[in-house]
This record gives structure tokens, C-alpha cells and sequence, in this order.
């Protein structure tokens, strides 16, 4: 076990040396000259200036320097500042967008699994009766839209049509309380949970068609247990595992999406700000929420593993 | 992500389908004379045809003409100068004409009618003929993203199932980078990378990271085929490696490939969706089903149906594409098992 972990922690390691480095120099090819940016076109006209702040900003340097500093100050949690909004720290803008973003893929994760896993139980359980057959179809549907339109027509229906919630917008916890919150929250999360819903379940449904055949399951039914205990405690269980994983391989889908909900929605997170610096070429907050995006999706994979392997004990023994 | 995310469909619907129809198709792919090749060929797409179940049917004919629509578009404009049937996508219908000296009769955000099939949209274009361009963009971004898979990614993966070694970690160490990457975030951080967003810069850069996903589906079927009988049988009478490769490995990883494209065009077609969406596709006038899904946004209050059409169209693509995906890679599952 130990051993594994070693070699698990390695790998972790250097798939995130990977990333932020692809991560730095994809963003030091962005076309325009930082310094430029930040002395003005009046600057730039100042030559001994202008390579000043080249020097200071370490422009001059090979890749590999450039890159090696930035990990430095990096890791000790400064990921230097906005040129466009001076004095902005990225760091910054990253701690205050986090809990918005976050709290959206968990609520997310949270709708889809309560979405998923009744309607995955009613598919296996009916396997091929209509109930299986329209929950199928309904989940083909769901996986073929995408979550822009479903967010367009949830405000449609729920903020023009029934006037229920308000259609953008973000009211933060510390401010206005949670149920203010969860009235900005719950359409968004809606918007990004449904295509996850529609994977999750077909995951639980092919997964307990198969758990169902087992010898177990006919033993617990042969007890004169019911078919609800059977599905609850001994047929969902195995599918737990796969769900696991698979909210962790989607994670990274999920993240993409909350950039695009959170531009629909005017929600102040890490998507939104992302949007916002593309459009005004601010490289280092790019830089920033890029790294720190993909570090979260690696991290968060390297738990799944790492949880999977705590609770499957073949995995742990290979 | 969308390799994963579709490997429990594949076996649940292997388990459920295997017995249905091995039979007739084994026979049928072994029987191909050279002399009436292209005859059986079309009888052969013909029979295809014929062996959909319906909801397939209706998608392929969806898919035929969503693309049939794209490139009259796409001729309309660049070969015909609008001589074609169809109206001006970037023609404003209540604006002033200078030969006629008058205005148009269009309004904005009008509902269907005779004259604008569709309606119009906030400055009163035709929606139906923006609808009909956009298709193009779809088709381009959809197909170069799938050449690039198909090609790059398909034989990547092939080569690595077959020689396995260090030629294998390497290149799956670096395909396993790519993915380690959320990819939208990944895609807007190299699309901001480029100031003039075309249509062919948008296209290579989904392309280019189609590729991973591609390689992950060809290696897995290469693995599996590079044990077969026939290719130890190749190794035995002294074959060169390159020659079973090709003659060999790939052509029995394609059809599985091929089958996956379509599925992965539908994701792609949403990513390009997403990124019109955000406006960070190609630059407008141009319309695409993600642009005016965002434009006609703003007016929902006014009239849904503005935001109804490009989301119909969006999503009837990605929904056909998906079922006849799945319904080729079952196919090719099935006959792969009966190799």
C-alpha cells in the first residue's frame, strides 16, 4: 500500500509539473508584449523604460527561468497580479471566486445524483418495459443538450413565464443570507446537473442490470427480502464505486460548464472572471485560473484513485 | 472525458444487443467481389439503410440534410452570389435599399410567416437562412475536428496498440497531459491565444485536441485486435510489422474508430456551440446556432421562438448524432466479435 502510494504521489507530481508548465508557456505565447501593456502607448516611446520593465517582469529570461521563478512564487501562493487592473492580486481574484464556483459543480453533483439514481433504479429494476424504455429516451435527450440551452429555457419557464427566480445574478451567503443564495443558485445548478444526470444514471441502470444477476441478490430475494430493501442496501451499493469515478472523470466537463453557466447567469466565479480577462487579454489572470483549474481536476482525480482504492481492497492488493 | 463517459453505454448496450443481428452482417462484409464492388457498395449503404431501426433512420435523415443544407449555403454565397434560393443571412429586411429607394417590409423579431419561414431576429434578419449558414460552421468544425481524430489520433493509437514499448508510454504519457486538462478550459485558454479567430484557426485547435481521445479508442481496439490469430499468423509467415499494420491492425480498428467520430463530432459540435456562445468563435457577421442562441437571448422576454430555432437545431444535430453513433459502434462491436 505504501509502495502505491509512493508511486501514485509521483505520478501526481509530475502530471502537475506538466500541466503548469504547458500552462505557462501556452500563455507566454499570447501575441502583445506585457510591458507594452502596462506603460501605455506613451510608454512605449521611452525605450530605456520600456526595457526596464521587461527586465523587472523577467521578459528577458529563457523559458525555463521564467518558468522556474513562477513556480517558486507560485507555490508560496502568489501568482502575480493583473496587468490590466493594476494592482489586482490573481491570487486574489482566485480566493474570492472559488466558493462561488465551487458551491455551483457541488449543488450540481448533488441534483444530478438525486436526478440520477431513481431514475437509473426504475430502468434496471423494469429492464425492458416502458418505464426502462421512456426513461432511456429521456436520457438520451438529456445528454443531447447542451447546458446553455437548458439554462436559457429554465430561466424562459422559471423567471419570464412563473416569475419564481430571479434570471441572473448572484447573491453570496455572507451577504444576504442563504436562502437569498440558493434563489441565484438552484437554476444554474439545474443547468449544469441535467447532462450529468443523464450520464450518471445510465451509468447506475447498466451497472445494477448486472448487479441484479448476481447470486447475492437472488439469496437476499430467496430470504423473502423486499425488492426495495434488495435495491437499496444490496444492489446500489457495488454501483457506488463506478459513481465515484465518474463524477471525477466528468469533474473537468463540469468545470467547463460553470465557465459557460456562470457567463449566462452574470455569476461571479472563476468562469465568468475567466471570460472577462480573455476578452480583455489579461494574460496572468488567464494564466492564473487556467493553472489553478487544472490543478483542481487533476487533484480531485488523483483522490477519486486514491478513494476507490481505499474502498476496493483488489485494487489496493495489484 | 467523452470516451468514459460512453464506455458503460457501449457494454450495457453489447449485452443487450450481441444476439440481435451478427448473423446477417458477418456474411454480408465477407462477400465483396471485386467485379460488382461498386454495385454491392451502393446495395450494401442501400441494405444499411434498411437495417436502421427507425429513430436511426429519421436521424440519418436529419444529418443528410443538415449537411445538404450547409454546403448550398456555403454555394449560395461563394459560387452563386446569392443567386440561390435562399435569403441574405446578414441582409437587414426593414433597412433601406438605395436602388429601390425604399425600406424593407421585415421587422425585427417578427414570428413566422410566408416571407420569414423562421421569423427574424433582432435586426430583423431571416432566421431560417442564419439558421441554414450556420450549419456550415457546424459541418467544417465538425468534420476537419474528426479528420484530425480519425487520422492523427486513430493511427497514433494503432501504432501504439501494436508495437507497444516505449513508443507506447511515451505517447500515451503525452496524450494522458492533454487530458489532464479540463477541456474547455483548455480550449479557451489556446483559442485566446489567437487574435483572428477564422473559422479554419477554430477548427485546427478542436482538432488538435480531438486527438487524445481519438488515440485512447484506437489504442484499446488496436490492443485487442494485435492478439488476434490472424496477426500472429501475418508475424509467423514473416510479414513486415508496417505491412500487418496497416494491412492488418487498422483496417480492423477503423470501422470501431469511425463508429466513435460520430459521437465525438456531436461533442465537438456542442464545444463550438458553447464557444459561439461565449463569443469567442468565429467572428461575426458569420452566424452560427451558438451566436444567435446568445443574441436572441437577450429579446426572450419579446419571443422565444428566436432562441427555440438555433437550440432546435443544435440539439436535433447533437441528438442524431448520438443515435446513429451508437448505432454504428454497436454494429462494430458486434462484428468485431464475430471476427
Amino acid at each position: 500500500m505504501a509502495r502505491l502510494m509512493l508511486v501514485r504521489v509521483a505520478r501526481l507530481v509530475a502530471t502537475l509539473l506538466v500541466v503548469t508548465f504547458l500552462s505557462f508557456i501556452m500563455t507566454s505565447l499570447l501575441p502583445g508584449d506585457p510591458a507594452v501593456a502596462i506603460l501605455g502607448q506613451d510608454g512605449v516611446q521611452n525605450e530605456e523604460l520600456l526595457r526596464q520593465v521587461q527586465d523587472d517582469l523577467g521578459l528577458n529570461d529563457p523559458i525555463i527561468v521564467r518558468y522556474v521563478n513562477w513556480l517558486g512564487s507560485a507555490l508560496s501562493g502568489d501568482l502575480g497580479e493583473s496587468y490590466i487592473n493594476s494592482g489586482q492580486e490573481v491570487s486574489d481574484v482566485i480566493a474570492d471566486r472559488v466558493p462561488v464556483t465551487a458551491q455551483l459543480a457541488v449543488m450540481a453533483i448533488v441534483i444530478a445524483l438525486i436526478l440520477a439514481i431513481p431514475v437509473g433504479i426504475l430502468g434496471a429494476y423494469k429492464q425492458g418495459r416502458w418505464q426502462d424504455k421512456a426513461s432511456s429516451a429521456g436520457v438520451q435527450v438529456a445528454l443531447s443538450v447542451p447546458n446553455f440551452i437548458t439554462g436559457i429555457f429554465l430561466i424562459w419557464f422559471l423567471s419570464v413565464k412563473l416569475d419564481l427566480l430571479p434570471a441572473s445574478n448572484w447573491n453570496r451567503i455572507s451577504n444576504k443570507g442563504i436562502w437569498a443564495n440558493l434563489q441565484t443558485a438552484i437554476m444554474p445548478a439545474m443547468a449544469l446537473g441535467l447532462t450529468q444526470a443523464a450520464i450518471f444514471s445510465r451509468l447506475v441502470r447498466s451497472d445494477m442490470v448486472a448487479t441484479l444477476k448476481e447470486n447475492y441478490v437472488l439469496a437476499a430475494r430467496a430470504k423473502g427480502l423486499g425488492d426495495g430493501y434488495i435495491l437499496a442496501r444490496h444492489a446500489l451499493r457495488p454501483s457506488s464505486l463506478s459513481l465515484a469515478t465518474i463524477i471525477g472523470i466528468n469533474f473537468g466537463a463540469l468545470l467547463g460548464g460553470t465557465v459557460v453557466i456562470e457567463t449566462l447567469f452574470a455569476i461571479p466565479g472563476l468562469g465568468f472572471r475567466l471570460i472577462n480577462a480573455i476578452s480583455q487579454r489579461d494574460i496572468m489572470v488567464i494564466q492564473g485560473i487556467t493553472v489553478f483549474l487544472a490543478v483542481v481536476y487533476v487533484v480531485i482525480n488523483f483522490l477519486v484513485d486514491l478513494f476507490y482504492s481505499v474502498l476496493d481492497p483488489r485494487i489496493r492488493r495489484n | 472525458m467523452t470516451i468514459q463517459a460512453n464506455e458503460p453505454n457501449i457494454s450495457s448496450k453489447l449485452a443487450e444487443g450481441t444476439a440481435e443481428k451478427p448473423a446477417t452482417i458477418a456474411p454480408d462484409a465477407a462477400r465483396v467481389d471485386p467485379e460488382d464492388a461498386p454495385v454491392g457498395r451502393l446495395r450494401r449503404i442501400g441494405r444499411t439503410f434498411g437495417s436502421m431501426p427507425i429513430l436511426v433512420k429519421l436521424s440519418s435523415f436529419w444529418l443528410f440534410l443538415v449537411v445538404f443544407g450547409a454546403i448550398y449555403a456555403k454555394l449560395d454565397v461563394s459560387v452563386f452570389d446569392g443567386a440561390l434560393p435562399l435569403q441574405d443571412p446578414n441582409v437587414q429586411t426593414n433597412g433601406f435599399n438605395p436602388d429601390t429607394l425604399e425600406f424593407g417590409t421585415g421587422e425585427p423579431i417578427e414570428g413566422s410567416s410566408w416571407d420569414h419561414w423562421l421569423g427574424t431576429d433582432a435586426i430583423a434578419r431571416d432566421t431560417f437562412a442564419r439558421i441554414v449558414h450556420g450549419a456550415w460552421v457546424s459541418l467544417v468544425v465538425a468534420s476537419i475536428a474528426a479528420a484530425f481524430g480519425v487520422i492523427v489520433g486513430g493511427f497514433l493509437g494503432s501504432l501504439v496498440g501494436f508495437v507497444r514499448g516505449r513508443t507506447e508510454t511515451i505517447i500515451m504519457s503525452m496524450v494522458d497531459v492533454i487530458l489532464a486538462f479540463p477541456a474547455l478550459v483548455l480550449l479557451l485558454a489556446l483559442v485566446s491565444i489567437f487574435e483572428v479567430r477564422s473559422l479554419l484557426v477554430i477548427s485546427l485547435v478542436i482538432g488538435f485536441l480531438s486527438i487524445p481521445a481519438y488515440s485512447r479508442v484506437a489504442r484499446a481496439n488496436s490492443l485487442a485486435v494485435s492478439q488476434r490469430e490472424f496477426v500472429a499468423a501475418a508475424r509467423a509467415i514473416g510479414t513486415k510489422p508496417r505491412t500487418i499494420l496497416f494491412k492488418e491492425v487498422i483496417p480492423n480498428v477503423l470501422p470501431t474508430v469511425l463508429a466513435y467520430a460520430m459521437v465525438a463530432a456531436a461533442f465537438v459540435i456542442v464545444v463550438e456551440g458553447s464557444l459561439s456562445f461565449l463569443g469567442l468563435s468565429v467572428q461575426l457577421p458569420q452566424s452560427t446556432w451558438g451566436n444567435m442562441i446568445n443574441q436572441a437571448r437577450r429579446d426572450i422576454k419579446l419571443n422565444v421562438s428566436q432562441v427555440l430555432w438555433p437550440s432546435l437545431a443544435l440539439t436535433i444535430t447533437v441528438l442524431s448524432l448520438n443515435q446513429v453513433g451508437d448505432w454504428f459502434q454497436q454494429r462494430s462491436a458486434v462484428r468485431s466479435s464475430a471476427l
